[in-house]
Order: structure tokens, then C-alpha cells, then sequence
């Protein structure tokens, strides 16, 4: 990679000398066109992003009358008056659920998800393609056609309003895009390594937690990210499995703050959406590598 | 680089995965391409198992096996099989949670024939998906062509693109971009300024869509990511012949950036799309889990939430999935059925 990069530079270096002088400033002509150009998409890009955030601090008089991005007399009050919480519910409180659900979700797959993949991947029993074909299947289907009879399920189990129906899934692998990941990940390991530790006497278990496991912690952590964003941002569970108030996350009562007081105090609403967000950008700006390579090497999407 | 060199990579090209496949440890590398997802992973499984016959003996794992697949196995068979089946069933019933299931045959999906909220939520959401999608896969090859422009410095560009395809879902996001579009809202008072005056998008029907799709197309990051992957592994000798031979920016673009990019658009297009006929939270927040104004906002899944866990029309409810799945079924069909008239696979092994 780096020898690449270095035998492309001397070729350009060589490119330009023997270059006449309106090339070479036709070219930084371009270069420039192309970073002015780029520079303008990421401003369209990240527009929503930076009007939400400088909206939390415009002050209620404000939206409507002030038409300009930034707030005349910027003001934390959206963000004191939020914290009181909603619907009885101090505002930590739908943080906490929210924190439980996505660890309990990102615990779930990592366990299930790599073990099912080291089966698919290492492992040779009878029905494992028929097994591998209907996993990548599940990949495609629309969730519609589960969420009745599993809602029956979880009624007559009397788990309506507990977390386990947004948790059993997550220990059970259903989502088969991180098992498809892992497996992925596995395939392009060195089968060497199993083998001698075949031949020293160690069993699939301890193969399995000694070396497998250690060697995908790359995948590991992609899916843990992801497994993490996406159970925070869910918003279709919770609001079929979850009714106490007390009992919901951050994008319930989001709807509730939407729903009770967006046309009298969207600042306020602005401001839950910031700290909504909040967990997810700082997961993404510290692990954006590995998200996004993540999701370029595997060719599967956030 | 010299065309010697150029030759001879195009010559042992499409002889390489087989040579990777025979030197078996790493068979699972010489798959077509990382993004020719999931069918192309399960040929990989087989081609993995077929190539292993080395001199060591056949092992099975077959107690192994189940127990580190059971997890998988018993979600697979109660979570994801089993209901689909008892959705089936309650699909050709009439039922809501306090009395039992009472067989109707067909009487669902005649009663959805002349439903016309049905059909509304169902002629929104086709649009979405049909004029949606398109339009943000055409972005996202677009900015991945600008990115792949330059060697250097596209990290933070490629990263802050991306970061909407991960919470563009939320509610969050709902919640801004119907602020935005609403009456003297930033898009509003854009628009004022060159003298359009239309008001918020939000409260006029015929502006939802376009207000939805915008929403979907800024969340290009993702399938950007992956053409951009695609786009590195396009050989530069191609484009170099192809000046060669007089080719224009556009005549290499569509002689060599597409067919070669085809495998990757239509798998960004298969889940793209798939992706598009579920949205909920963005169309449930932005008309406050109505559908309004009109109906604007009643996608189908919002719809088929509303008649399930609403009014509490299960069995209706499981035979309008029950069509989804049908329709996705017969999109996902023809789309692999005449994928081999325009998708290539042979050039992009990498």
C-alpha cells in the first residue's frame, strides 16, 4: 500500500516536469474547482445537523421570527426545561432504558452472532448449507410478517411491557446481517491456526473462545457499534412492546415531546433530539473507521 | 503503468478466484466481490466445502455444530419461522386479540381490493421507492465518482457523508426535518429568497413526498460507501484504454464505470429497495402516527401498524404483510431473473 503510494508520487512528480506550465495550472484549476465543489455538498450534507444544533439554544420568542441559523440571544433554557423530563418521567430515566436495551442488545449479538457464524463458517454437519442459504434469506425479509404473531407471542407469555421481547431476539442471532459478518470475517482467517490448536487437544469451545473470538474483534467491535446505534434509534419496538412511560427509551419519548408540545415549545423538542443524537455521533466520530470500513469491505449497509 | 503490465493483469483476471479456490485455507477471498453480497456468499460456502477435500479425512462436527448453532436455530425456528406461518394463517382470518381467530378464506384481501386507504398507502409507497431510490443511488455513485477523483484527503468527506445514513431512521431526524419544512423553516425562507412562496411543506399532500425522498436521499451515505469500494477496484488500465480509443468523460463512464460497477447496483438497489418499502419512524413521526395530511404519510407500513395495533385488525393486518412479502418476493424474482442481462460479474474480482 504504502510502496504504491510512494511509486505514484514519484510518477507524478516525474508527470509534472515534463508537463508544460498550462497543464500543470489547469490542473490546480480543477483541484480547486474539485474541493470547491466538495466543500459545498458537505455544507448541504451537514446542513440539518448544524441548523438542529443551533436551534436547541434559540430561545422560544425566537422560532418564527428569527429566520437566520444562528440564535440572537442564545439561551440553555430549552435544555433546563428538558431535563425536567416528560410525562411524569424525569428525562435520565428514558436515557437509562435506552443505555440497558442498546448493552443488553450489543451483549445478545456478539454472543449469538459468533457463535452461529463459527458454525457456519468452521464447522461441518449435515444441513449447514441449507442452514447458510435460509440465514442469508432472512437478510431480505420484511419484518412485517413477524411482528403480529410475535406480538401474540410475547402477550400470552405476559412480556408485553418488560424489555425481554426487544432483548430475546438479539440472544437468538436473528439478525442475520452480523452473522453474515462474522462469517465473513471468519472465512478470511487462517484455518491453520484451528488446526493446531486441533492437534494440541483443544476442543471446538476452547478454539472457539482462545482463538476464534480474539481474532474477529474487528468485526467484533463493527457489530457492536452498529448493534448498538440501531437499538437506540429503534423506535418500532418500543412502541409496540413497551407502554409504562418509565419503562421507555429516548425515541418514545421523543414522540411524546412531539406529540404534547411541538407546536407550543420546539426548542424543546430540538433539545431531546440533540441529546438523542448525542450518543450516536460521539460512537461515530471515535469509530468511524471501522463503520465505515466495515461497511465498504462487507459490501452490507448501516 | 505500462500496457505490458496492463495486459497481463486483464489476461490472468478472471483465471484468479480459481486459483485462490484450489489453494484452499483462504477459499473464501476468492469470492466475485465483497459487494456482490448475498447470493454471491453462498456460492462462497459451497465453493469453501467443495475445495476442502485435501488428504486429511472428512470430519464432522455434528454435535459441535448444532450446539454452537442453536441460539440460531431456536430464534430461526421461534421467532422467525414459526410466525411466519402463524401469520399466514391469520392472514385468511378475521381476528382481533380478545376473541379467537375465525376463518374467513380470502375475505382479507378482497376487503383490501376495495380499500382505499389501501390503495392510497399503497401508491405512496411505491413512489417512494420507485422514484426514491433511484434518485439516491444516483447520488451516491455521483459523490462516489467526486471521491474517487482524488487519492488523497477523502477520509473526512467519505466519514461526514456517511454519518446521516446512521441516524437518518431516528426520530430525531423526523422530528428536524419536519421543523425545517415547515412554514418559515429554513427550506421556506430558502425559498422566499428567490421569491418562491409555497409555506411549510409539511401541511400540503403533494409536497410530503417530495419532502420524504429528500429524507431518504440524504441518507446517500451508505450505498456511497460501497460504490466507492466498487470504484477502487475498477482496473485503471481500463479508463487508460479507453482514452486510447477516444473515449469522453461520458462514453467511459458509460462503457466502463457501469458495467463494471453493475454487480454493486444491483445489490444496492435490491436492498435499497427492500430498505425503502419498510420505512416507518420518519413517516409515523412526521404526520403524528396519522398519516395525515391526506394521507400523506400512510406508508404501508405505518398503515398495517395502524390496522394491527390500532384498531386491532390482526388478521387484515398479517394478509396486507403477507402482500408486502409477496411483492417484495416478485420485485426481488425479476430483478435476479434479468440481472443476467445486465450484470456482469466477470471483471471485478479483486
Amino acid at each position: 500500500m504504502t510502496a504504491t503510494r510512494a511509486m505514484l508520487a514519484v510518477d507524478e512528480r516525474e508527470l509534472r516536469q515534463a508537463r508544460p506550465k498550462s497543464a500543470r495550472t489547469r490542473r490546480r484549476v480543477g483541484k480547486i474547482a474539485w474541493l470547491v465543489g466538495i466543500l459545498a455538498l458537505t455544507a448541504v450534507v451537514l446542513y440539518p445537523l448544524i441548523w438542529m444544533f443551533a436551534a436547541s439554544f434559540k430561545p422560544h420568542s425566537e422560532f418564527g421570527s428569527n429566520m437566520g441559523l444562528l440564535p440572537e440571544n442564545p439561551t440553555i433554557d430549552n435544555y433546563i426545561t428538558v431535563l425536567g423530563g416528560v410525562a411524569g418521567v424525569p428525562l435520565w430515566q428514558f436515557f437509562a432504558n435506552s443505555l440497558i436495551l442498546a448493552v443488553g442488545s450489543v451483549i445478545g449479538i456478539v454472543l449469538s452472532s459468533s457463535m452461529a457464524a463459527y458454525a457456519f463458517a468452521r464447522l461441518d454437519f449435515r444441513g449447514r448449507p441449507v442452514f447458510f442459504t435460509i440465514m442469508i434469506g432472512t437478510l431480505l425479509l420484511p419484518f412485517h410478517v413477524l411482528i403480529i404473531p410475535q406480538y401474540m407471542l410475547f402477550r400470552n407469555l405476559g412480556l408485553v411491557d418488560t424489555f425481554v421481547p426487544l432483548l430475546l431476539g438479539k440472544f437468538l442471532a436473528t439478525e442475520a446481517f452480523f452473522v453474515f459478518l462474522m462469517v465473513q470475517f471468519i472465512r478470511n482467517l487462517p484455518r491453520e491456526l484451528d488446526e493446531a490448536a486441533r492437534i494440541d487437544g483443544a476442543g471446538h469451545p476452547r478454539i472457539f473462545f482462545s482463538i476464534t473470538l480474539p481474532l474477529i474483534k474487528p468485526a467484533l467491535i463493527t457489530s457492536s457499534i452498529f448493534a448498538f446505534i440501531w437499538s437506540w434509534n429503534d423506535f418500532l419496538g418500543p412502541l409496540l412492546y413497551l407502554n409504562s412511560p418509565d419503562k421507555q427509551p429516548v425515541p418514545l419519548a421523543l414522540r411524546i415531546f412531539n406529540d404534547q408540545t411541538s407546536t407550543s415549545d420546539l426548542g424543546a423538542t430540538i433539545a431531546v433530539s440533540v441529546l438523542a443524537l448525542l450518543p450516536v455521533l460521539a460512537f461515530f466520530i471515535i469509530f468511524q473507521r471501522f463503520l465505515v470500513e466495515g461497511v465498504a469491505t462487507q459490501g452490507l449497509k448501516g | 503503468m505500462s500496457t505490458e503490465s496492463a495486459a497481463v493483469s486483464t489476461a490472468t483476471a478472471p483465471t484468479a478466484p480459481r486459483v485462490a479456490d484450489s489453494g484452499a485455507p483462504r477459499a473464501a477471498s476468492g469470492r466475485p466481490a465483497g459487494a456482490s453480497g448475498g447470493t454471491g456468499s453462498g456460492t462462497a460456502g459451497t465453493d469453501a466445502k467443495a475445495g476442502t477435500p485435501r488428504p486429511r479425512k472428512p470430519r464432522r462436527d455434528t454435535l459441535a455444530g448444532y450446539v454452537f448453532l442453536s441460539p440460531w436455530l431456536i430464534g430461526f425456528i421461534g421467532l422467525t419461522a414459526g410466525p411466519m406461518l402463524f401469520s399466514l394463517y391469520l392472514s385468511f382470518t378475521s381476528y382481533n386479540i380478545f376473541s379467537s381467530p375465525e376463518w374467513i378464506g380470502l375475505g382479507n384481501f378482497e376487503r383490501m381490493m376495495n380499500d382505499q386507504k389501501f390503495w392510497g398507502s399503497v401508491q405512496i409507497t411505491l413512489l417512494y421507492v420507485l422514484v426514491g431510490t433511484p434518485i439516491k443511488l444516483a447520488a451516491a455513485l455521483g459523490v462516489a465518482m467526486l471521491l474517487n477523483a482524488r487519492n488523497r484527503g477523502t477520509g473526512f468527506f467519505r466519514s461526514a457523508f456517511y454519518a446521516p445514513s446512521l441516524i437518518g431512521a431516528s426520530v430525531s431526524i423526523a422530528i428536524v426535518w419536519r421543523a425545517m419544512f415547515s412554514t418559515d423553516g429554513p427550506v421556506d425562507n430558502t425559498l422566499n429568497i428567490f421569491g418562491i412562496d409555497i409555506g411549510g411543506w409539511v401541511g400540503i399532500p403533494a409536497l410530503v413526498l417530495p419532502m420524504m425522498i429528500l429524507l431518504a436521499v440524504w441518507q446517500f451515505g451508505a450505498p456511497m460507501v460501497i460504490f466507492l469500494a466498487g470504484l477502487k477496484g475498477v482496473p485503471n488500465e481500463l479508463y487508460e484504454a479507453a482514452s486510447v480509443d477516444g473515449a469522453g468523460p461520458w462514453r467511459k463512464f458509460r462503457s466502463v464505470t457501469l458495467p463494471m460497477l453493475s454487480s454493486v447496483i444491483f445489490f444496492n438497489l435490491l436492498l435499497e429497495m427492500i430498505h425503502a418499502f419498510q420505512i416507518f419512524a420518519s413517516a409515523y413521526i412526521i404526520g403524528s402516527g396519522t398519516g395525515g395530511p391526506a394521507g400523506a404519510t400512510n406508508y404501508y407500513t405505518v398503515y398495517l401498524y395502524t390496522r394491527a395495533f390500532r384498531d386491532g385488525q390482526l388478521g387484515y393486518a398479517s394478509a396486507m404483510a403477507w402482500v408486502l412479502l409477496l411483492a417484495v418476493g416478485v420485485i426481488a424474482f425479476i430483478m435476479f431473473r434479468t440481472s443476467n442481462r445486465w450484470v456482469h460479474y466477470g471483471g471485478d474480482s479483486r
